[in-house]
């Protein structure tokens, strides 16, 4: 004869408790409106306040006759962390919504099909797209890859393999040099190059207007997944009669290559909205410019950013329009990076 | 008769060497160049931002950090007459970074306490997912939702504090216009150093060691318990730490705050009204219908703003890497 024995769990939630929570919810959901309705406060702030404040009462009553007094504090410290929490995604809800609400109002068809060249900026909705941005973003994107990421990736290799006595220093730089604000690499590309030789802004400068910023993303995360690779595989490869040089570019960046697909682009998120360096070395053009060395360039951001300063209605939907389709490019770009993180993850774990 | 015994060969001793490969060394050195190209790109900001602010460094001397005026007109000779000062530009970049660390720095910690104790394992990977894409968001971004979304329901919390605080002189204001006031931006910079500050904070928490937690928890403290006289000690510095890398961002962050803040030379500490200042902001306010003598001063602005961000960032990294050992 076997027993099933059902493991006991003390710490569970018994029906009883979530009849006691329920109830102190629904109290204080009612005292807020009660409040709200007699008293002078008014809005959704009040409401939020008042409820936030009987519940912690009211549930604080069911906590001492369960817990004792001792259980209050620790009942109170989880109500107001999650109060925190509530209030940041609260921000973050509010954000996509927007974006989505009027966003979606000015898009169509023609927005993502045609340039501005036969259309401005105040024209009713339906005129003209934002092309010309999308392939002028795609362009500088492509610039700061084709810079940053050798650039990054090999400071990682420096920081992980060579290990040389300057990695503190240089470790220590990389992360100043994340912190340095996206208006001073605009206005160094602008200083040291556009004041200086006779290159014009341009979706080039643009891009290493860029680079600077997309230089620490790379290298700190490169790094990261760079440590994560088993020291036995570079042992391994060196054991086999390998130099340093065929270890690392057969074995270790191999074995860590999605990754350093990862890293590419978490740097591609960070820069694909930057506005203020773009405002310095882009220029502003409406139509297509396939040439990336001469003459301005529409962006997505810069687009946004026209918009907004137009000040009609039709100039901000524009706006609005321009960046739904950058955030749902930066969205597709962040999924991408984590189920590549994550997969790298769970190979490492097996 | 004797078995011929083979001659012995002797093979020479192998030559042993620690020296590299020809090709070893190659990819040393050029790796090596590249790991200095960090060190290369911020010193030629800081020369190049130098060479081209020099004549307005110059001629302001350090004035230009402690004026507040800044104008160009030209007198009656043709002569133009520079007047440049950071002053009010530099305070309110610290008011209105200040406000926002105000903010920030309770919310994050408190989701940092409630990921790492109090969520459910759904609800923590959710949350953090969310942190993580606060930090995704595009600068122009924050500034379009604060200017159209925000600042609506900001103007009305500020008429509130008015109405109850308007006895404190920073809560006062000699005009109700609360539009666009250092408030608001400080607000929308609060959204935007939140997911820096919460990571950081998360990591260091995550990071308190196992057994002092455990034995708090043997002593029979709730969670509260653990958390201060556990997890906050040993946490302190990481928060601190991560509030910093927030303040760097926050004096450098540009597009957001001109999309809400109204820019004007004049030094002002009340936070309600509509005034305020901003040095990355005025960089682009100006840039525009900038001349040469302009173009020196945003330069030389540029050079105070980097070399601040820079200050703050290397204290931060300096706390930071101290408390949190993995990763970063």
């Amino acid at each position: 004869m076997t027993t099933n024995v059902k493991p006991m769990r003390p710490w569970a939630a018994s029906n009883r408790d979530r009849a006691l929570t329920g109830t102190s919810v629904l109290l204080s959901i009612l005292s807020s409106v009660i409040v709200v309705q007699l008293t002078p406060m008014k809005g959704k702030l009040a409401y939020f306040a008042v409820f936030f404040l009987s519940w912690l009462v009211i549930d604080s009553l069911f906590t001492i006759r369960k817990f004792g007094r001792k259980g209050i504090r620790d009942a109170l410290a989880a109500k107001i962390t999650l109060l925190g929490a509530t209030i940041v995604s609260m921000s973050v809800a509010s954000i996509l919504w927007a974006t989505l609400t009027k966003g979606l109002k000015g898009l169509n068809l023609a927005f993502i099909t045609e340039n501005m060249r036969n259309a401005s900026l105040f024209d009713p909705i339906g005129k003209g797209g934002v092309l010309h941005a999308i392939i002028g973003t795609l362009t500088l994107i492509l610039i700061s890859i084709f810079f940053a990421v050798p650039m990054g990736i090999l400071t990682a290799l420096y920081l992980t393999e060579i290990k040389g006595k300057a990695s503190g220093i240089i470790q220590f730089l990389v992360q100043a040099m994340s912190g340095v604000p996206s208006v001073v690499a605009g206005l160094f590309i602008y200083a040291a190059i556009i004041l200086n030789t006779p290159l014009r802004p341009s979706a080039f400068l643009g891009g290493l207007a860029l680079t600077i910023l997309m230089v620490p993303t790379v290298t700190r995360t490169s790094q990261e997944v760079l440590n994560l690779v088993p020291m036995d595989l570079r042992e391994a490869g060196l054991a086999m009669g390998a130099t340093q040089w065929k270890t690392v570019a057969l074995v270790v960046l191999p074995a860590a290559r999605s990754g350093l697909i990862t890293a590419t682009i978490l740097g591609v998120a960070r820069i694909a909205g930057e506005t203020a360096p773009l405002l310095f070395t882009v220029g502003v053009f409406d139509g297509y410019n396939f040439n990336p060395f001469f003459g301005g360039t529409g962006t997505l951001p810069t687009v946004i950013w026209g918009g907004l300063g137009g000040g009609t209605s039709e100039s901000v939907q524009r706006g609005w329009s321009a960046i739904l389709i950058l955030l749902i490019v930066i969205l597709i770009l962040f999924v991408l990076a984590r189920t590549l993180g994550t997969r790298q993850f769970k190979k490492k774990q097996a | 008769m004797s078995v011929d015994t083979p001659a012995k060969v002797i093979p020479a001793a192998r030559k042993i060497t620690t020296k590299p490969r020809v090709s070893d060394q190659i990819f040393r050195v050029i790796v090596t160049a590249f790991s200095f190209s960090a060190l290369v790109i911020l010193s030629l900001i800081a020369a190049f931002l130098f060479i081209k602010g020099f004549s307005t460094l110059k001629e302001q001397g350090f004035g230009f950090i402690t004026n507040f005026q800044w104008s160009v007109t030209t007198d009656d000779a043709g002569k133009e007459i520079t007047h440049f000062g950071l002053q009010a530009m530099l305070i309110g970049t610290v008011v209105i970074s200040f406000i926002a660390l105000f903010f920030a720095i309770p919310l994050s910690v408190m989701t940092a306490l409630f990921l790492t104790f109090y969520a459910p394992e759904r609800v923590k990977k959710f949350l953090i997912t969310i942190v993580d894409l606060m930090a995704a968001f595009p600068s122009i971004l924050y500034g379009l939702w604060g200017f159209f979304v925000l600042m609506p329901m900001a103007e009305y919390w500020a008429k509130l504090l008015h109405k109850w605080l308007g006895w404190i002189y920073i809560f006062d204001v000699p005009q109700p216009i609360y539009l666009r006031s250092p408030f608001i931006a400080g607000l929308v910079l609060t959204v935007m150093i939140i997911p820096i500050i919460t990571s950081v904070s998360r990591e260091v928490f995550a990071q308190t060691p196992l057994d002092r937690v455990q034995a708090a928890y043997a002593l029979g403290a709730t969670k509260w318990g653990v958390i201060k006289a556990v997890v906050l000690p040993f946490g302190a510095n990481g928060v601190v730490g991560g509030s910093m890398l927030g303040l760097g961002r926050a004096f450098g962050e540009t597009v957001a705050v001109f999309s809400v803040l109204n820019i004007v030379f004049r030094t002002n500490f009340q936070i309600l009204f509509t005034q305020g200042g901003n040095v990355a902001s005025m960089i682009i306010l100006k840039f525009g219908e900038a001349g040469p003598a302009e173009i020196s001063a945003l330069m030389a602005s540029g050079l105070v703003l980097f070399l601040l961000t820079l200050f703050v960032n290397f204290i931060a990294n300096y706390i930071v890497n101290r408390t949190v050992k993995s990763g970063r």
